[in-house]
Formats: C-alpha cells, sequence, structure tokens
C-alpha cells in the first residue's frame, strides 16, 4: 500500500477518535436521561425538523387553568404592536365566524382584575402561554395525574 | 372497583343517553362529580420554579400529589397571570426518570471511577463521602474540597451549605452556579453602589416613559415582566421601547427603537450615550455634585483565562482589574469625548439616527427611563463595566432611585438574589454583602455561627469556572454539587469541565432530580426533594422574599437539599476536619460532630416542632426534631438586620406574597435611596447612596475593549448561546413535560438566510458547529424566533442532547469571574442537506 494511501485511510480513524475522546475516563456509563447514558464524549447526530402537529380535535387540558395549546401551524405569523394574526380569528368579533375559538374572558381584565373593553394589553403576546406542538415522542414519560384522574380515583376509592 | 379511562368515557356516554330519556342513573356514571369532599382541592401558594421575576402561583394538591397549578391573582409580580412554563409546573415533578435512590458508581462490590451506577442506602452514600471528604483534607488540606450550589437553591439551604462549608470544613471553595448568571452585576453593585441589588422594583414599569433594553430579551426569558412592559407601552402611546441586542429577538416585536450592534460594542455604545448627555449640556449638575464622584477603572485586565494563556499573559492590568483612582468631572467628560456619533455608528453598524434618538431618551430631563439587561452585560468579558456603565447614565442625569426612573438588572433563577447573593454563597462572600477577606466582616459571621476567631479562612475560594480547572489539574478531590447542572451549563466542557468530572483522582457527587448530563457524569448520585417537596423560600430580583410549605412528599428514597446537608453533617467531627491550633481556641467543641456545632447550636434549634403552621408537613424538621427552616432564617437575618438588609421575622413571610427588603418596622422598601421611601435615607438629604461611606455613588470612566475571540478566517462566525422562552436553563424540568417538549424539541441553529445560502445549507440540513474546544450537531433554522445578522448564530443550551458549551469558550470577565456566553468563534460544516 502507498504512504499517502495509507496516510488517506488513517485519517478518518485519527478524527473518529479525537471526536469519541481519547481519554477512556470521559467514556464512563450514565444513567438514561433525556440523554441516552454515556454519551456525553459523543457529538450526537441531530434529528430531523420535526412538523407542527395539527390534530383534529383540540386536545384536553390537563386542568381548567392549563393555556390551550396552538392546534394548527403559527409558521409565519405576524405578531407585531400594530397587528397580532392570531385575533384576526379569535377575536370575540371574529370567532363566530371563523370557527376558532373566542379568547376567554379572562383575556380582558387588566392588573386590577377589571374587564376592559378589548382583550388586555398584558395579554398581548398570545405566545407566552400558548405554544403549537411538534410530532415528536417525549423526551422522557412524565406520571403526572390530571385532575380528572385524580377525581375519578377518589371516587372509586369512597365507593369500595 | 377500578374503572379506565375508557370506561369512565362509556359511563359518561351512557349517562347522557340515559339522562336523554329520563332514566334514573347509577352513582357511577355521573358526568360530572359534585361531590365536596371529592371534589375540593387543597390550593397554597408558592412562588414559581423557574426564573428570577418569581411570579406567584396557587398549586392545588390532592391525595399527595400536585394536580394543578395557576397564577396567583394576589401576586403583586404577576397578578394571576403565568407564563407557558408557569402554566406547566404541576407537571416538572413527575418525570419518569425521577432519581429514587443514592447510587454510586461501582465495580466488584466497591466504588470505582468507571464502574457502573449501583443503588445504595443513604448511609453508604454518607459513609463514603465522609471517608472521600476526611482523606482529602487530611492529605490535601481544605482546599481540596469545593462545591457548586446555586440560585435555585431556597435560602436556608445556601445557608446551611455556606455554614458547613465555610465555617466547617473551612474552605471558601463553595460557590453558586449564579457565577454563570450575575456575578458581573454584583460587581456593578458594589463597585458604584458599595451595596448590591436593584434599587428600585417592578413598579417602575407602571411608572415609566422609555423602556431600554440592553441585550435583554424580556419577552421569551422575563415573559411575566415583558407582560408588564406591553402592558404599558401599549397602553399609552408616549411610551416607547428600545431593543437592543446582537440579533433580532421577540422583544424586536414591540420596539420602537430596533438596535441591532455588532457583539462587544454595547461599550461602545454606553459612552456615547454619556458623551451626548455631556455635550448636550444635559447633566444633572445639582444631582452629580451632591450625590456622585468620578473615577477611573483599571483598564487592559484580561479576559479570566487560565494563566499561561497568552492574552492573560500580556494584559497589564490583570493583576489589579478591581482597581479605580478619583478623577474629575472634567476628566471623565474628555475620557468619554471621542466616543462621537460617527465612530459609534460606524463600529457598531447601527444607524447614527438610531443611536441619537436612544441617547436622547436618557438625555431628555422629561423622559422617565428604565434600562434592563440581564446576560447580555453579565456574561461578557467586560460584563461589570457594562454595568458600571450603565449606572453613569443614570447617574449623570439623576434618573434613579424614583418610580420610573431605574436601572434594573434582571435575574435569570428564581433565588439568585435571595439565595446566592444575599446569602453570600460565592466564594468571596459572607451574608449581607460582607467579604471572606475582611477581618472584621469573618470576625462578626464567627461571632453569629458561635465559632472560634480564625475558623473562616481569608483567602478567596475558587468560583465555578476555576472549580472546573482544578478538578482538571486534580487539586480538588472531592466536589459536591446541588440544584445545577454544571456539565451542561459550564463552559469550555470538553477541555475543562468533563475531564475535570472525570480525573480519576476527583470524587463528584451530585444532588439532583433526574438525570442530568451532569448526573451522567457524576461518581455517587443523591436524589433531591424539589419545589413544593420541601418548605423554602427564594428571593427574587426585586429584592422581594417569598415563602412556601411542603404541600407533598417526595419520591421514593428522595431528600432535599437541606436535609442531605445537615445529615452529612453528623458524619464529621471537628477532630476530623479541624487543625489542632483552632480546636484549642475551642476545647468545648472537641469531639463534637459539625452538626453539633454548627446546627444544633442553641439557635439553629431554637424552634419546636410546634411552631410549624398547623396543617402543613415538614420532613426536615421531623427528622432533626426542630423547626430547622425558622431557625436557619432566623440566625441568618441577624446578618442582615440594622444592616440594610433587613428580613420580617420568619411567619410573616408565610402569611405574605413576598416583602422586599429592607422590611423596617414591618414595611417593605420599593425604592432605596430615596426620602420618603427608604428608611436609611436621613431626613433632609433627598438621595443617599449609604453603601459608600461618603454616600455618594460612583461614575466610571472605562473604556472599550476587544472581546477575548473573535471571528477569523478558520472560525469565520460569532457563535452567541441563550435560553428559549418554553424551556428553562438546561432543560432538566422542562424538556420532561411532553408539551414543553413538544413546543420546543431541539435546540436549533439559528442563523441568517443569506448565509446559509452561501454555505449551502438549508433550512432543516444537519451542520456541525465547531470551536477550538469542541462541536455539536444541530439543525439550521433560518426563519426562527431568533433571526441573527450575518456572520452570527445562536444555539439555546437547554437540549441534552445537543451540548453547546462543548463549543464555548471560558473567558470570564476578570472581575466578576462570570463567563461570556455570548461571544465566541466558531465554523459551520453541512453533514447532510436534508
Amino acid at each position: 500500500m502507498k504512504p499517502v494511501l495509507l496516510l488517506a485511510l488513517l485519517l478518518p480513524l485519527a478524527a473518529l477518535a479525537q471526536e469519541t475522546g481519547e481519554d477512556e475516563a470521559l467514556r464512563a456509563s450514565g444513567l438514561n436521561g433525556v440523554r441516552p447514558g454515556g454519551t456525553l464524549h459523543q457529538a450526537l447526530p441531530a434529528p430531523q425538523m420535526p412538523r407542527e402537529v395539527t390534530p383534529v380535535r383540540r386536545p384536553v387540558r390537563n386542568y381548567p387553568d392549563q393555556p390551550p395549546v396552538i392546534p394548527h401551524t403559527v409558521r409565519g405569523y405576524q405578531v407585531t404592536k400594530e397587528f397580532n394574526q392570531c385575533l384576526t380569528c379569535h377575536s370575540r368579533t371574529r370567532s363566530p365566524e371563523t370557527g376558532a375559538p373566542m379568547v376567554s374572558i379572562t383575556h380582558y381584565l387588566n392588573r386590577e382584575n377589571q374587564p376592559l373593553a378589548a382583550v388586555s394589553p398584558r395579554r398581548y403576546f398570545c405566545m407566552q402561554c400558548h405554544v403549537p406542538q411538534h410530532d415528536v415522542p417525549p423526551a422522557t414519560t412524565n406520571t403526572f395525574k390530571g385532575i380528572d384522574e385524580v377525581l375519578q380515583e377518589s371516587q372509586q376509592r369512597q365507593a369500595e | 372497583m377500578t374503572l379506565s379511562r375508557r370506561e369512565f368515557a362509556k359511563a359518561n356516554a351512557a349517562a347522557v343517553a340515559a339522562a336523554a330519556i329520563g332514566l334514573p342513573l347509577p352513582a357511577s356514571a355521573a358526568n360530572l362529580i359534585t361531590n365536596r369532599e371529592l371534589t375540593t382541592l387543597k390550593w397554597d401558594k408558592a412562588p414559581c420554579r423557574f426564573c428570577g421575576v418569581g411570579c406567584g402561583v396557587m398549586v392545588a394538591t390532592k391525595d399527595n400529589k400536585v394536580v394543578a397549578t395557576h397564577g396567583d391573582v394576589k401576586a403583586d409580580v404577576n397578578r394571576g397571570l403565568n407564563c407557558i412554563k408557569g402554566y406547566f409546573l404541576s407537571k416538572i415533578m413527575y418525570g419518569g426518570d425521577r432519581l429514587r435512590t443514592p447510587m454510586l458508581r461501582m465495580k466488584d462490590g466497591k466504588y470505582h471511577k468507571q464502574g457502573e451506577f449501583t443503588p445504595i442506602s443513604w448511609d453508604q452514600a454518607f459513609d463514603i463521602m465522609a471517608e472521600k471528604v476526611k482523606t482529602a483534607i487530611r492529605e490535601s488540606g481544605p482546599d481540596s474540597v469545593a462545591m457548586l450550589g446555586s440560585g435555585q437553591w431556597t435560602i436556608w439551604e445556601a445557608y446551611a451549605a455556606s455554614k458547613l462549608i465555610k465555617g466547617g470544613l473551612r474552605t471558601n471553595n463553595l460557590d453558586p452556579n449564579a457565577r454563570h448568571c450575575m456575578a458581573s452585576a454584583v460587581g456593578g453593585f458594589m463597585r458604584t453602589f458599595g451595596i448590591d441589588e436593584p434599587m428600585g422594583c417592578y413598579d417602575d414599569i407602571e411608572h415609566t416613559d422609555a423602556f431600554v433594553l440592553w441585550g435583554a430579551n424580556m419577552a421569551e426569558m422575563h415573559p411575566i415582566l415583558w407582560s408588564r412592559v406591553t402592558d404599558r407601552r401599549l397602553s399609552f402611546d408616549h411610551v416607547k421601547v428600545v431593543a437592543m441586542s446582537p440579533y433580532e429577538t421577540r422583544s424586536f416585536e414591540l420596539a420602537d427603537i430596533p438596535i441591532v450592534f455588532k457583539p462587544q460594542t454595547d461599550l461602545i455604545i454606553l459612552n456615547y450615550i454619556a458623551n451626548y448627555i455631556i455635550q448636550n449640556d444635559k447633566v444633572n449638575r445639582e444631582f452629580v455634585n451632591k450625590h456622585t464622584r468620578f473615577v477611573r477603572g483599571q483598564d487592559d485586565i484580561g479576559y479570566g483565562l487560565r494563566p499561561e494563556d497568552p492574552r492573560q499573559v500580556n494584559a497589564k492590568g490583570a493583576d489589579k482589574a478591581n482597581t479605580w483612582s478619583d478623577i474629575t468631572f472634567e476628566d471623565f467628560a474628555a475620557f468619554v469625548r471621542p466616543y462621537t456619533l460617527d465612530r459609534t455608528a460606524q463600529e457598531t453598524g447601527v444607524p447614527a439616527e438610531r443611536l441619537k434618538q436612544l441617547a436622547e431618551l436618557y438625555a431628555d430631563p422629561k423622559v422617565k427611563v428604565m434600562s434592563l439587561w440581564t446576560m447580555g452585560f453579565n456574561q461578557h468579558t467586560r460584563g461589570v463595566w457594562a454595568n458600571n456603565m450603565v449606572y453613569n447614565l443614570h447617574l449623570l442625569t439623576g434618573k434613579i432611585s424614583e418610580p420610573g426612573n431605574s436601572p434594573f438588572s434582571l435575574t435569570g433563577q428564581p433565588s439568585a438574589c435571595g439565595s446566592a447573593r444575599e446569602v453570600g454563597t460565592f466564594s468571596h462572600r459572607l451574608p449581607a454583602d460582607m467579604l471572606v477577606t475582611n477581618p472584621k466582616h469573618r470576625a462578626k459571621a464567627e461571632e453569629i455561627w458561635k465559632l472560634p476567631p480564625g475558623t473562616i479562612p481569608d483567602k478567596v475560594g475558587l468560583d465555578a469556572v476555576k472549580q472546573s480547572r482544578k478538578l482538571k489539574d486534580g487539586e480538588v478531590r472531592v466536589y459536591w454539587t446541588q440544584v445545577c447542572n454544571n456539565v451542561q451549563a459550564g463552559p469550555n466542557v470538553m477541555q475543562e469541565t468533563l475531564p475535570g468530572w472525570r480525573n480519576p483522582n476527583a470524587f463528584v457527587i451530585v444532588s439532583d432530580v433526574y438525570p442530568t448530563a451532569s448526573v451522567q457524569a457524576a461518581d455517587l448520585i443523591l436524589p433531591a426533594a424539589m419545589w413544593v417537596e420541601k418548605e423554602g423560600a427564594f428571593g427574587n430580583a426585586e429584592r422581594r422574599t417569598q415563602f412556601w410549605h411542603q404541600l407533598v412528599p417526595p419520591p421514593g428514597e428522595a431528600r432535599s437539599d437541606l436535609w442531605q446537608l445537615i445529615e452529612f453533617s453528623k458524619r464529621l467531627k471537628t477532630d476530623d476536619v479541624w487543625p489542632e491550633d483552632l480546636l484549642a481556641k475551642a476545647p468545648d467543641y472537641r469531639g463534637k460532630t459539625l452538626y453539633q456545632v454548627l446546627f444544633t447550636n442553641g439557635q439553629v434549634d431554637q424552634f419546636p416542632l410546634t411552631d410549624i403552621e398547623a396543617g402543613y408537613r415538614n420532613d426536615e424538621a421531623q427528622a432533626f426534631g426542630f423547626y430547622v427552616q425558622k431557625g436557619l432564617f432566623e440566625e441568618y437575618a441577624r446578618f442582615g438586620r440594622g444592616k440594610a438588609h433587613d428580613l420580617a421575622p420568619f411567619d410573616r413571610y408565610h402569611q405574605e406574597r413576598g416583602l422586599r427588603w429592607p422590611v423596617v418596622d414591618g414595611k417593605e422598601t420599593r425604592w432605596r435611596f430615596r426620602e420618603g421611601h427608604d428608611p436609611y435615607v436621613a431626613k433632609g438629604t433627598g438621595v443617599q447612596f449609604y453603601g459608600n461611606e461618603d454616600k455618594r455613588a460612583l461614575i466610571f470612566a472605562l473604556p472599550y475593549e476587544p472581546p477575548a475571540e473573535s471571528p477569523d478566517k478558520d472560525y469565520p462566525f460569532w457563535l452567541s448561546t441563550g435560553r428559549v422562552l418554553e424551556h428553562w436553563h438546561t432543560g432538566s424540568m422542562t424538556q420532561r413535560v411532553p408539551e414543553l417538549n413538544a413546543a420546543v424539541p431541539h435546540a436549533l441553529v439559528y442563523m441568517n438566510y443569506e448565509d446559509a445560502r452561501e454555505l449551502g445549507f438549508r433550512r432543516g440540513s444537519e451542520i456541525r458547529v465547531t470551536s477550538r474546544r469542541g462541536s455539536i450537531r444541530g439543525r439550521v433554522e433560518t426563519r426562527g424566533r431568533v433571526k441573527p445578522p450575518r456572520g452570527l448564530v445562536y444555539v439555546p443550551f437547554f437540549d441534552a442532547n445537543r451540548l453547546i458549551n462543548k463549543v464555548t469558550l471560558d473567558a470570564t470577565d476578570p472581575i466578576s469571574l462570570q463567563t461570556d456566553y455570548k461571544k465566541c468563534a466558531v465554523k459551520l460544516e453541512l453533514i447532510s442537506l436534508a
């Protein structure tokens, strides 16, 4: 084998050794979390950019005070201090026509809890509370039980 | 009887059908549960677990679980609102991979650095910790032990850690991760005012005429304060918002004056505005003459790199970075004179007209100005300077310490102020702004802690960045971290943090709630309780101290950091860790455990369990047999009472939605240094900056100096890192909430469309981001919420699977020792086009 060719073959290996870390200590095993255990020394591949999901039915809220998630794409939506694209469908006057849920009455309250004639500016930037969802598996499981589930369980215990 | 979800739904459907034809219903089929006993939830107040804004939330519990949360309408900070993260607080404790038992790396039944994590008991965990600590101190001295804590510690946890490490183990190698967060803000306050934390409060938002965001992207990072800013801006036409940043952010949506400047040139803009104020004769002479004095700060101070780095070796002022000398107003005017509009426009890349509009807001005596900043200033190799320089503007014009005129340093962690700053868990600090290098301050701490003179060491300990370096160098042999994730959050992971943690000479203990990157790199894992699984107290960015009760038990064997610290102190005796000459000064303490000396000292243990408010559990108090949180708090409060850091009595905080210190005669203080608001200001003086002996604030002459690393031919892009709205810090809590994960599943590489096109990338392409230190792989986003100008990329650090801090540089501000996470040089390479 020609030396140049040998070098060419070895170079990627050398690069690999550098990337995975030459030090054995860095490759210690670890518990699985959001990141798989034992991978801290690696540059993990990046998954494809997922799509925003558009479920036919709106997801159930976990509890009454949870802001509903956005069940449609909002890519390119314009929200500036002059114009709020969300309100073109969700405002009180437009909602019957568009079929989009009207913004909650809580959104008309000012800091003193008094209703205003229009949506309160403190609620102006919708995406501080409402966010779209992407088509991805959960990073880990979550064992949170919603209020309905807990109520049901209490009811069952009482029935027993 | 058990009923699945599906059966319940079927029963509901049957109920509807039966009701429709008038049939009687079985109880189990009713579709609305009305029984009071069943539907009554227990609601309690707590501050939010996330950022430094400190919103109030109401937490509903049932059957020992949190079942719902909502914004507290009685909380002044947020009046019923939460951000998306706050609304999902209910779920942060219930990730399926919660740590439930201590675990040790073991091989053949023994600890082994390369072993597999194996469950052990708390007894076994404390045994090996005690053995490692005693051996390290015996062989290498107390400074071979170090601890990294957090601005997410509760106040009493931070205080207990401070006592244990500084007073018990006798090393100042204790630092909070807040070092990465607001150490530069502290440096700014101490140099300008001689006392820490903002003079104003959030009420300034409702009083001001102009908001100037110096780098802060409040729309994402402080969303509830942003809702107050938005309310003010949109309700009143005369109000202006200036959004400044090296890249366009969501906060620009509200901006009247948008300003994108080149990284590091904020220093030029600051001096330009000072120059503008002087040139246009807008200096408030009376205020300046009565309440300020002028100084020139040391320049050429280096970059906080390892001492052998040429950038350190060549820095002439590095050894005296935090010094200054007196100058006159005329000297100051001459110093800022070269910062002209032309030069500023040219070097910052900002149109001259916008710079002038900005300067005029500060200069116009009729416009009240609120300046706001966080990591843009603080994570900056000249961060302390930037803080000093923004105070210059408010001091020159007298726009300070009154409603609406407010230079306001925001914080990132829920108790960065309460636990890191006020308790003084920094490696150079003691409670109430006191310093370990000041003999009087040490004596005062030793007196309150009932320790013999000379217990607290007189030298500054290792800060967060140096801790990593000294782990790597083998000088730190035992390292304990609590409530932080430094393997993900610390800079230069591949060259410093990870090799340090995995150094065979180091034994690394991590207390945490989930298997974070740091837990994965640890040797011993201690499962922790979190948030409402323990009684707690946080201090937010407006000096507001807020309490909460324990509302639910922690899972499995998990225990609070407070219990861990105090229980561990039972394993060490003074004879094990103190030298003979110190023991000779306190013969009564011979043979005593650190638990006896530090925590059953007649003060911490003075409040009985009966003092606990009826109806609340308190696992730590039950474990130790006294109301330990109250004892620690009341002992701690002695440091600040009468010293302008006054805290109210413990019990009152459980009844209030927080109080802003100093709390004097039962009343909180909204504006410090101003007569009529602040009881520490002498009558008839109007204003007193009493943190300094002459009651004057300092106006600093400081120049522009370049960053530690700038783009070049090999690494042609700036890299800035930061957060996104939906995730908090390293994502350890928020990535485990399915809705937040689905909202922002991965950290993306935000970049300019033209740059992407030129390099042959598309939106969605997988690329490699590489610096001189390390690399990550990520997907390109050219149409995202962050819109960089050409030549800059932005990558958030929340994503455990894309550790962007492998790429960042561990250059720090030489005064605050805080890392600059906003500026380093990278190259971008295509992996796949997608």
